[in-house]
C-alpha cells in the first residue's frame, strides 16, 4: 500500500444498506380497536437494566426490547443516579442505536486512482493493518509516541491496550476544555475535589448560587431531580449570568454580570461577608488557613469596586452575599463543570472554593456533603510491564503547568507537531471523542493530523476524525456491549453494570473485543487474561464480595448508608501541605503564582463585535447526539441569541440567517438568530455541538453553526493548562 | 363511589423545560419524527434585567366539555368512563374539525392518516402505571391523578397551589393545571 503522506478529509462512504430514517424509533400501531383503548403495543418482552451511555453521568437505565428490538428506554428505580427518572438524551438512547447513520464495517483508508477513498473491510484485515500501524511506531519512535485520546465509559480496555502497549499519553479532553479548573482549583483549597458527580447538597440547601452553570440546561440527571427538589423545599436561588438561563428564571436574583469579571464578584462577596462578619467563624477558625490574609486582600474589593468591572449594583451584591450567608452553611456557591472560560479559572475556582469556606459549606449539610463510594478492587491484571515509559509529553517544551492534574489531550494534538515538546507523537488512537469538534484552535488539530503517521478512529458513527483517519472501527453502542463497571462517589456506595440488550447492529463489536484482538496482533495477549467483559466483570465482582446475579438482574448494588456530613460526626480530612483550608496557597506562592485571587481584567470585545458564549440544551450531550434524530425532534439545529435591542440597531429580524465572523476573518456557517430579551447586549451565545462537517452525518450535516471552528484563540490557564472557550470575538454579517 | 376524573397538574416553578417528557411520550406512543403529542412552551415578559419566563409542558387538556367530541362528524372522538379524550382511529376520516375546534392545538394529522393526540397514556393506566410522560420526568414537575379523589396528590396540590389553566374563557372546563 503506497504511503499516505497527506491526509484528505474522506466523506466516509462506507454502509451501503440503506435504513428507513426513523425506523426503529416507532414500531407497529394497533389497528384494531372498537371504542376500547388503544395500547400502542410498546410493552417490552424483556427489560434489561444497564447504565446510560449518553453523556458521562451514568444513570441507571431500563432497557425495554420486544422482539429483538429495543422499544424505549427509563429510568432503573433502583440506581441511585436515576431514582427511576431520566433526562432526554437518557430516554433517546434508541435514536443512538438505530441512527441509519452508524458506521456498519470497518473501513481502511486507501489511495484508488490517486483519491483517497476508505474501502470496507473485514475485522481481521482492519485488525491487522491497525497492529501492523502500531508496531511500527514503537519500533520507529518507542511506544510513547502513540497516544490515547479517549471518552467515556467503553475507554477502559484501551486504556489497558495502551499502557501494556507503553505509552503513558492517555489523554481526556474533558481536564483541558471542562472541569480541570474544578478538579484543580478545590484540591488547592481543600486538598479534595468535587467528584465527577458533583457533591452539591442541593436538596437540602438553604441557598444555592450558581455561577454560569445552567442546571436544566445542563441536564445531568440526578443533579437537575436536587435542583427541583430545593426549588419545592423554597430555597434562595442566585444566579449569575450573562444570559437569562432556565435556572436564572428560577432565581429570587439573577446577576447579569458582565462577562469575564466573576472574579471580581467573588472578591467583592467576600469582602461583604469577611467586612460585615457574616463567615462561619467556628469553621473558619477550625478548619482554614490564611484568613487574616484574605482579609487584607480583600479589604479593598469593596461592592462599589466590583460594580465598575461587573455592572452589578454594590447594593444588589451586598444583599446577595447577606442572603447566602443568612443560610449558612446549608447555603454553597456551586462548583461548576464547564469552567474553562477566560484562561484565569483557576483562579476564579479557587475564589469560589473560598468562598464556600466562608460559608462552612464543605462537609454540612446543605452545602457539600463528604462522599462516600463503594470499595472496589480493580482487576487482578497479573502481568505488569517492565517497561518504563517516558514522561507523558502534554505540556509544551517551552513552559510548563505546575498544577495540571491530568494529561492535557490538547497538549498530546500539540505535541503531533514535530519539535513543541520534548519529543514528537506519531500516531492516535481516539475512542469516543471527536477533536475537529471539541478542541479549541481546529487548524492545529488538522497539522497535527497530517504529521501523525497513523491515526485509528473507534466510534459508533462517522464524527469528523473518522473522517481523517487511516482506520475507522465501528464500535457498537452502549446498548449492545458490556463495560467496566461504574461506580462513584455520591450520597450512598453504589456499584452498576452495563450489560448488552440487543446483539449488536451490523458488523459492529464492543470496545473490549476490540482492545483484546489488537492485543493478540501486538503480542500484548498476556494483559488481556479475561475471555470475555463478563468474566472479568465477574471477577471483579467477586472480588467486592458482591452477588452477581443480583447485580445482573437489578442492574446496580446499593451499599449501606454511612454519615456524609460534620454533622454526623465525619471529621474532614484536608489534604493540602497544611492539612487544612488553603485561604492563602503556598503552593501556588512558590510557584510563582497570586497565592490568592487577584481580578485582573479580561480582553473586551472590539467595537461592534460580540463576545461568544457558548452552553448546553437539555436534549443535547455536546456534539455527541446531534445527529439522533429522536433528540433531533426537540432541538435539531442551534441559533444565536442576540440581546433584541441590539437586533432592532442592526435591522436583524428573529429566526433571520447571520453569519458569525471571528477577528481572524474565521466565517461560521449561516446561522438562525434567537432575538431575545434574554441576554446582554455585549455577548452572543450558542449551543455547542452543531454546525457539522461530515456529510455522512446526515441528519447533522450542515445544521446551524460550529462554535468550536470559531474558538481560534489559544488562551491557556497558566496553573494548569485548560484552555480558554469564552475569549472568542465575533461580529455578525447579515446575508445578502 | 364516583367515576375517577383524571387530571394533570405541571408544577411550572420546577419543571425546567427539558423536553424528557416529550422524547419519553415519543417512544411510549409510536409518535412520528416531526409530530407531538406533549411539547413544551416557554413565555418570557418583562424587559432587561426584569424578566419573568414561565416553562409549561403542555399537552391536551382533557376537557371536562371537549369542543373536539362535540365536532367529530363521526364519533370518533369519545371520553371514557374516567374523563380521558380519545381518538377511536378507526373511525376516524381525518376531517381535521377536532383540530379546529381544540383551542389548545393538540392533536394532529398521523403520516396514517388519523388524528392522533395525548391519551393520558390510557393504556398504562390500565396497567396500574402512571402516564410514561410523569413516570420520566427529573423534576418531578408532573402531578397526575384523579382529582374526584380528595386524597389524591393532584387534589391536594390543587387544594394548596395557586393555578391556572389555558383558555378557560373557551369554557371546555380543562383538566391541565399550570401551578404557579
Amino acid at each position: 500500500m503506497p504511503k499516505i503522506t497527506r491526509r484528505d478529509f474522506i466523506k466516509i462512504s462506507g454502509g451501503t444498506m440503506v435504513v428507513v430514517a426513523g425506523a426503529g424509533i416507532y414500531t407497529g400501531w394497533n389497528w384494531f380497536q372498537a371504542d376500547s383503548i388503544t395500547d400502542p403495543g410498546t410493552t417490552a418482552d424483556r427489560i434489561v437494566p444497564s447504565y446510560c451511555g449518553l453523556c458521562f453521568w451514568k444513570c441507571g437505565i431500563l432497557v425495554h426490547v420486544k422482539n429483538n428490538k429495543i422499544i424505549k428506554i427509563t429510568g432503573n428505580p433502583h440506581h441511585p443516579l436515576s431514582n427511576g427518572k431520566l433526562c432526554p438524551r437518557g430516554a433517546g438512547g434508541t435514536g443512538l442505536v438505530y441512527d441509519p447513520d452508524r458506521l456498519k464495517k470497518p473501513m481502511i483508508r486507501k489511495e484508488e486512482r490517486s483519491r483517497q477513498v476508505f474501502k470496507e473491510v473485514e475485522w481481521d484485515e482492519a485488525l491487522d493493518y491497525t497492529a501492523e500501524k502500531m508496531l511500527a511506531i514503537k519500533s520507529k519512535y518507542g511506544p510513547e509516541a502513540f497516544a490515547l485520546l479517549t471518552h467515556g465509559a467503553g475507554g477502559v480496555w484501551f486504556r489497558q491496550l495502551l499502557t501494556s502497549y507503553g505509552t503513558a499519553n492517555i489523554g481526556v479532553p474533558s481536564y483541558a476544555l471542562c472541569r480541570g479548573p474544578v478538579e484543580t482549583g478545590f484540591f488547592l483549597t481543600y486538598g479534595a475535589s468535587p467528584p465527577e458527580v458533583e457533591n452539591t447538597d442541593m436538596k437540602n440547601a438553604r441557598c444555592i448560587t450558581l455561577l454560569g452553570t445552567h442546571l436544566g440546561e445542563n441536564m445531568h440527571n440526578t443533579q437537575v431531580q436536587e435542583f427541583s427538589q430545593a426549588i419545592g423545599n423554597g430555597a434562595t436561588l442566585i444566579v449569575v449570568d450573562p444570559r437569562f438561563s432556565v435556572a436564572a428564571s428560577k432565581a429570587r436574583y439573577w446577576l447579569p454580570i458582565k462577562p469575564g469579571t466573576d472574579t471580581a464578584l467573588l472578591l467583592a462577596w467576600m469582602n461583604v461577608i469577611i467586612e460585615e462578619r457574616l463567615y462561619d467563624a467556628d469553621y473558619v477558625e477550625k478548619y482554614t488557613t490564611g484568613f487574616a490574609d484574605l482579609k487584607k486582600h480583600i479589604a479593598d474589593k469593596t461592592p462599589e469596586w466590583a460594580y465598575a468591572r461587573t455592572s452589578i449594583k454594590p447594593d444588589i451584591i451586598r444583599e446577595t452575599a447577606r442572603v447566602m450567608a443568612s443560610g449558612k452553611p446549608a447555603s454553597f456557591i456551586h462548583c461548576g463543570r464547564h469552567v474553562t472560560w477566560y484562561g484565569d479559572d483557576t483562579q476564579r475556582i479557587r475564589a469560589v472554593a473560598m468562598l464556600n469556606a466562608l460559608l462552612g459549606a464543605w462537609g454540612h449539610k446543605g452545602g457539600y456533603y463528604l462522599p462516600v463510594e463503594m470499595e472496589l478492587p480493580k482487576y487482578p491484571y497479573f502481568k505488569k510491564s517492565d517497561y518504563k515509559p517516558k514522561p507523558p509529553v502534554d505540556q509544551p517544551k517551552d513552559a510548563g503547568y505546575p498544577f495540571s492534574e491530568s494529561i492535557l489531550a490538547t497538549g498530546l494534538r500539540d505535541a503531533s507537531i514535530p519539535g513543541k515538546a520534548a519529543y514528537d507523537i506519531h500516531g492516535w488512537m481516539v475512542y469516543g471523542t471527536n477533536p475537529l469538534n471539541s478542541f479549541t484552535q481546529p487548524a492545529k488539530t488538522i497539522e497535527a493530523i497530517q504529521h501523525l503517521d497513523f491515526i485509528v478512529t473507534i466510534d459508533n458513527l462517522p464524527v469528523e476524525i473518522a473522517g481523517w483517519s487511516d482506520v475507522v472501527l465501528p464500535e457498537c453502542t452502549y446498548l449492545e456491549r458490556y463495560d467496566d463497571l461504574s461506580s462513584a462517589p455520591y450520597r450512598v456506595p453504589f456499584v452498576a453494570m452495563r450489560q448488552k440488550a440487543i446483539d449488536p447492529l451490523y458488523d459492529s463489536k464492543p470496545g473490549w473485543w476490540i482492545a483484546k484482538e489488537l492485543s493478540k496482533r501486538m503480542g500484548l495477549e498476556a494483559y488481556f487474561p479475561w475471555k470475555d467483559a463478563e468474566e472479568y466483570l465477574k471477577v471483579r465482582v467477586k472480588a467486592a464480595n458482591l452477588d452477581w446475579d443480583t447485580l445482573k438482574k437489578d442492574g446496580v448494588i446499593v451499599g449501606k448508608n454511612q454519615p456524609i456530613y460534620i454533622e454526623d460526626g465525619v471529621v474532614p480530612t484536608f489534604d493540602t501541605p497544611s492539612h487544612k483550608i488553603e485561604l492563602f496557597s503556598k503552593q501556588l506562592k512558590m510557584a510563582g503564582f497570586d497565592p490568592m485571587p487577584e481580578f485582573k481584567p479580561n480582553e473586551e470585545p472590539p467595537e461592534g463585535m460580540f463576545r461568544l458564549l457558548t452552553g448546553r440544551t437539555p436534549v443535547h450531550s455536546f456534539g455527541r447526539t446531534v445527529n439522533n434524530r429522536l433528540l433531533g425532534d426537540c432541538y435539531a439545529e442551534n441559533e444565536v441569541w442576540l440581546n433584541d435591542k441590539i437586533c432592532e440597531e442592526f435591522g436583524i429580524k428573529d429566526k433571520q440567517k447571520v453569519v458569525l465572523v471571528n477577528t481572524e476573518g474565521i466565517r461560521s456557517n449561516p446561522v438562525k438568530v434567537k432575538k431575545t430579551r434574554r441576554i446582554r447586549p455585549d455577548c452572543v451565545f450558542m449551543v455547542h455541538g452543531f454546525g457539522r462537517k461530515q456529510r455522512k452525518m446526515t441528519f447533522a450535516y450542515n445544521k446551524g453553526a460550529n462554535d468550536t471552528d470559531l474558538m481560534t484563540k489559544d488562551k491557556a490557564d497558566p496553573i494548569i493548562g485548560s484552555k480558554a472557550l469564552n475569549v472568542t470575538f465575533v461580529k455578525i454579517e447579515q446575508e445578502v | 363511589m364516583t367515576a375517577k376524573r383524571y387530571a394533570m397538574a405541571v408544577d411550572m416553578k420546577k419543571c425546567v423545560g427539558c423536553s424528557a417528557c416529550v422524547i419519553a411520550c415519543k417512544e411510549e406512543n409510536n409518535v412520528p419524527l416531526h409530530h407531538y403529542r406533549d411539547w413544551i412552551d416557554q413565555k418570557l415578559t418583562g424587559e432587561f434585567p426584569s424578566l419573568f419566563m414561565e416553562i409549561r409542558s403542555q399537552r391536551c387538556n382533557h376537557c371536562s366539555e371537549p369542543p373536539c367530541v362535540g365536532i367529530c362528524p363521526t364519533g370518533a372522538s369519545w371520553i371514557t368512563k374516567n374523563g380521558i379524550v380519545l381518538v377511536n382511529t378507526k373511525k376516524c376520516i381525518g376531517c381535521k374539525a377536532c383540530i379546529a375546534a381544540c383551542p389548545y392545538d393538540a392533536r394532529y394529522v398521523h403520516p396514517k392518516g388519523y388524528i392522533d393526540k395525548c391519551t393520558f397514556c390510557a393504556h398504562r393506566l390500565e396497567k396500574g402505571e402512571k402516564p410514561a410522560c410523569v413516570e420520566i420526568c427529573p423534576t418531578s414537575s408532573l402531578i397526575f391523578g384523579d382529582i374526584n379523589d380528595p386524597g389524591s396528590e393532584i387534589s391536594r396540590v390543587l387544594g394548596s397551589r395557586k393555578y391556572k389553566v389555558n383558555h378557560v374563557e373557551t369554557g371546555c372546563k380543562p383538566n391541565l393545571y399550570f401551578l404557579e
